[in-house]
């Protein structure tokens, strides 16, 4: 407080906003002008507190309104704006530019079937999540009070209740490049939200799906999911802990 | 008081709009679970025993230079390096062929090259290991000469 009130006016109105230019490459697919995908770069200024997301809307904003993209909270809660950052999985709304070289690069999801410039169709990745039965599952009658749940219990999958299915994982995962039949880190890390979760009744159900030809024995362990994920989920400790209650048959 | 609203009815069933998933059938088999364990399980077993053959092959007084019919004979003499040998043959070559067809499911997209790479291994493996195990077991050092 004070020390704003003792800076002298003049020095505050003259204070220029310090921006960097930067160049953005995009990879850009237009199904209806060009059949192949192609590289565009715009330079936009970011400033200081810029987000990858700000350098995109800038460019939708003032110089190509054409480019596409989702993205809805900007926040890093919804996760619809998961794209390929210089190479790696990242959220845009979470990547700062001043973290960033003075190019970079931006391609959609890796894995997935390219609709239009970032976006892709995401239905593959959401019919392995639903076929994993991502809900609560009880046999009997209702119960006429709430399920108890100690602390203890609910820490064993505190992590994977954590994601917000951004698919970042599923789409840098190499095994899920070239085979979408595999169900894919997102997938499990749901599942096993549900398996560890000592109110379900489904868990035998689950670790069957799981067991199968396109489940957790396709994981090579390569690491990159975990690396991805923008909510830290250790989503191949998460995989190995579901091989683990399959090999033991015990959770 | 609010009039009772009335909502409209939902049909019994709801088709989904989505894509059928094309996941192949369900198994309901422990094979991938089993694939996976032998691979650790054999992955460990044949580090001893090919580091083992390494070392006597070819770091043992002379290493390379004295191996010859005599060596040869002389270790299957004895039981133990048979079952040694045996085993290795064994391992080695179900943990290469389990590894090749893991990566043969990753890569293939058709399922007829699918079918025709397996074929092509599984003849080579099986190949291999017939005749390995045969010359261990019918090895007789008096042979040919
Ligand atoms: S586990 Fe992480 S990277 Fe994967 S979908 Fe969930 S939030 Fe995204
Ligand atoms: S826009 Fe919602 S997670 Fe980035």
């Amino acid at each position: 407080m004070t020390a704003v009130a003792e800076r002298p006016a003049e020095t505050r109105a003259e204070a220029p906003i310090e921006t960097r230019p930067v160049r953005v490459k995009i990879r850009r697919y237009v199904p209806e002008l060009n059949p192949e995908p192609y590289w565009q770069t715009f330079e936009v200024h970011a400033l200081p507190t810029d987000r990858v997301l700000n350098l995109l809307l800038d460019i939708k904003g003032y110089q190509d309104g054409s480019l596409t993209f989702r993205r809805s909270c900007a926040h890093g809660v919804c996760g619809s704006d998961a794209m390929r950052i210089n190479g790696v999985n990242r959220l845009a709304c979470k990547v700062l530019v001043k973290d960033m070289p003075d190019e970079i690069t931006i391609e959609p999801i890796k894995g997935l079937p390219l609709e239009k410039d970032l976006v892709v169709d995401m239905e593959p990745f959401f019919e392995a999540y639903r076929s994993i039965k991502p809900f609560l599952i009880t046999y009997g009658q209702p119960p006429t009070r709430e399920h108890i749940q100690s602390q203890a219990d609910r820490e064993r999958f505190d992590d994977t209740t954590k994601c917000i299915l951004c698919a970042a994982c599923t789409t840098s995962c190499p095994v899920y490049w070239t085979d979408g039949q595999y169900f894919g880190p997102a997938a499990i890390v749901n599942a096993h939200r549900f398996i560890f979760d000592s109110r379900d009744e489904g868990t035998e159900e689950r670790l069957e799906i799981l067991n199968d030809r396109e489940g957790v024995w396709r994981c090579r362990t390569t690491f990159n999911c975990t690396e991805a994920c923008p909510r830290g989920i250790e989503v191949t400790q998460a995989i190995a802990e579901v091989k683990k209650a399959l090999l033991y048959r015990r959770v | 008081m609010t009039a009772a609203r009335s909502y409209p009815t939902i049909p019994p069933v709801i088709e989904s709009p989505r894509s059928a998933p094309n996941r192949p059938r369900r198994t309901r088999t422990n094979t991938e679970l089993y694939a996976w364990l032998f691979m650790r399980v054999s992955g460990i077993v044949l580090v001893v025993l090919v580091l083992g053959h390494l070392f006597i092959m070819n770091i043992l007084d002379g290493g390379v230079q004295r191996i010859n019919w005599g060596f040869v004979a002389g270790r299957w003499a004895s039981p133990f390096w048979q079952v040694w040998d045996l085993l290795m043959l064994w391992l080695a070559m179900i943990h290469g062929t389990n590894g090749l067809r893991v990566i043969i499911n990753d890569y293939t997209r058709r399922d007829g090259t699918r079918l025709t790479l397996k074929a092509v291994l599984y003849t080579a493996t099986t190949i291999t290991i017939a005749l390995g195990t045969l010359v261990i077991f019918t090895f007789n050092p008096d042979m040919g000469s």
